[in-house]
């Protein structure tokens, strides 16, 4: 599925990852939490490996996955953020009061009783957020926050995204063009091999990005190795 | 009605059965809530109707044991082969729907015939006299024992222990298996954890309703409950509040018209659901 891939992510970073659908994205990102290992090479996330740092990672997987129905309130699913804290029995006050913080920063302190199939698309997405947090993570990844959300809730979304992002290493998919301008500060192109752009990427670039039947990518691709970078604004 | 009420009082069978009747709606209740959550009502079905196979397999060879020793084995009861198929089938099924995640039904659907061709036959070549299939099937309340209800006692409170105790993660793992992973939760323990309570509560309800009768009566309540609230502990409570109305009233109807008790626990419960059905469509 990947091939080459090597890049680092500094500590305060906000990485925007994005590429074609089947590019290697989610692929990515399940190695990135140590859900699936690589047949070769190594990651080390903030330097262990995946699996020892997953505790240290908050993950917001994309919305569509999740059951509306199912009979869950929103403090509840943030609570789940905890579990690691957790051996048996109710969960602490402690961890209460944390899911009770972390649903106060993406402005759902309100909601937190509801049940989860009586929210928005947008609410739940900040719920899932809202998860990740209670984690007390070091790097956030978000897989497509902003998919299925209405325009007017993604920007409530983007503005919270943006105050994390003062504290949090941030990996995000996304093909949301707007997400990556207002929250990455660098672009990583994932489509079987993977490349990092800086921002402002040129519109040329994402054109060749998304535009990218496999033969035009496979030749941008050649090119690339070939030294050509003509194509991509690299840093 | 008086008779039945009279019976309670008088009858030492109607009160064992009326108690395990009890004691099998907390679980069925809690269980059941979960497998409804979870969507997994088929898995439980198949689990259910595979437990034959060791119905079948410990009447069988306590049989064969009583004619060659002339003594009978007290533990190799039905209950007992039942509850070994369980685990059996939960270790299979559980396996299975981990490992062949495609194949899933196909498989689940096997098991499910297995269980119950090898138990037909165990029941065809005991030796002795011809045991009632039906019993096992339908639910047979007169063959309950007391230590039948001491079983289903310790049973149930194992039952309620571990999900008390672990109640959380197995919400989580039934929301969001793969955020559960991530937060150090064994998934697939809780996913064999959660199958291995619906083999027990299934065991618990064969006297009663019987493996076709019980795993309608473990979805029905839940299914009916889930119509009335957002919150799963809510609905453990309101599916175990149906299910022993569903029991009892079934028991007290069986009793006083003298017909079989698993079928009318069985219509008491779609009666309920149908209604509320009707209900909730009139309000909205």
């Amino acid at each position: 599925m990947l091939e080459d891939v090597n890049f680092t992510i500094q500590r305060g970073d906000s990485l925007c990852v994005i590429g074609p659908n089947g590019g290697g994205k989610s692929t990515l990102v399940k190695l990135i939490l140590g859900l699936i290992d690589p047949t070769r090479g190594s990651l080390t996330i903030l330097g262990q490996s995946p699996q020892k740092a997953q505790r240290k990672m908050g993950y917001v997987p994309q919305a569509m996955r999740f059951d509306a129905q199912f009979p869950i309130s929103a403090l509840d699913i943030v609570l789940m953020g905890r579990l690691d804290r957790l051996t048996v029995g109710p969960f602490s006050r402690k961890c209460r009061e944390a899911a009770l913080a972390a649903l106060e920063e993406v402005g759902m302190v309100d909601l937190a009783k509801r049940p989860f199939s009586d929210l928005s698309g947008g609410e739940r997405q900040r719920v899932m957020i809202a998860r990740a947090l209670a984690c007390e993570p070091e790097l956030l990844i978000l897989d497509e926050p902003t998919a299925n959300i209405d325009l007017s809730i993604e920007a409530h979304l983007i503005e919270t995204l943006v105050k994390l992002r003062e504290k949090l290493t941030i990996l995000m998919v996304t093909h949301d063009l707007d997400l990556v301008s207002s929250i990455g500060n660098s672009v990583l192109c994932v489509n079987h091999r993977v490349h990092r752009h800086s921002l402002p990427i040129s519109g040329e670039t994402i054109k060749e990005i998304y535009s990218s039947r496999r033969r035009i990518d496979h030749d941008r691709r050649s090119r690339h190795i070939e030294g050509d970078h003509s194509a991509c604004d690299h840093d | 009605m008086t008779d039945f009420l009279e019976a309670v009082q008088t009858v030492p069978l109607i009160r064992y059965v009326l108690f395990a009747g009890i004691v099998s709606s907390l679980t069925f209740g809690v269980v059941g809530s979960l497998v409804v959550t979870r969507q997994i009502a088929y898995i439980a079905a198949a689990i259910a109707h595979s437990i034959l196979g060791g119905i079948g397999a410990s009447v069988y060879f306590s049989r064969i044991y009583e004619r060659g020793y002339g003594t009978e084995l007290v533990w190799l009861t039905p209950m007992f082969g039942a509850m070994v198929a369980g685990m059996l089938s939960v270790a299979l099924i559980g396996w299975v729907t981990l490992r062949f995640k495609e194949r899933e039904d196909t498989i689940i659907g096997a098991i499910w015939a297995f269980g119950m061709a090898t138990g037909l036959l165990f029941l065809h070549y005991s030796p002795g006299k011809a045991v009632s299939l039906e019993s096992f099937i339908f639910g047979n309340i007169l063959l309950t024992s007391r230590s039948d209800v001491i079983a289903t006692l310790i049973l149930g409170a194992v039952v309620l222990i571990l999900v008390g105790l672990f109640y959380h993660k197995l919400v989580a793992v039934c929301f969001d298996e793969e955020f559960a992973r991530l937060r150090g939760v064994s998934s697939k323990a809780y996913y064999f954890l959660l199958l291995g309570l619906t083999a027990i509560s299934v065991v618990l309800m064969v006297r009663l309703a019987g493996i076709i009768l019980a795993q309608a009566l473990i979805i029905l309540p839940a299914a009916t409950a889930s119509r009335f609230s957002r919150k799963l502990w809510v609905i453990m409570f309101i599916a175990i509040a149906i299910t022993m109305v569903c029991n009892t009233g079934g028991l007290a109807f069986s009793y006083e018209l003298d017909v079989p008790t698993g079928p009318f626990i069985v219509l008491i419960a779609v009666a309920i659901y149908t209604i509320c059905l009707f209900v909730k469509r009139r309000r909205s």
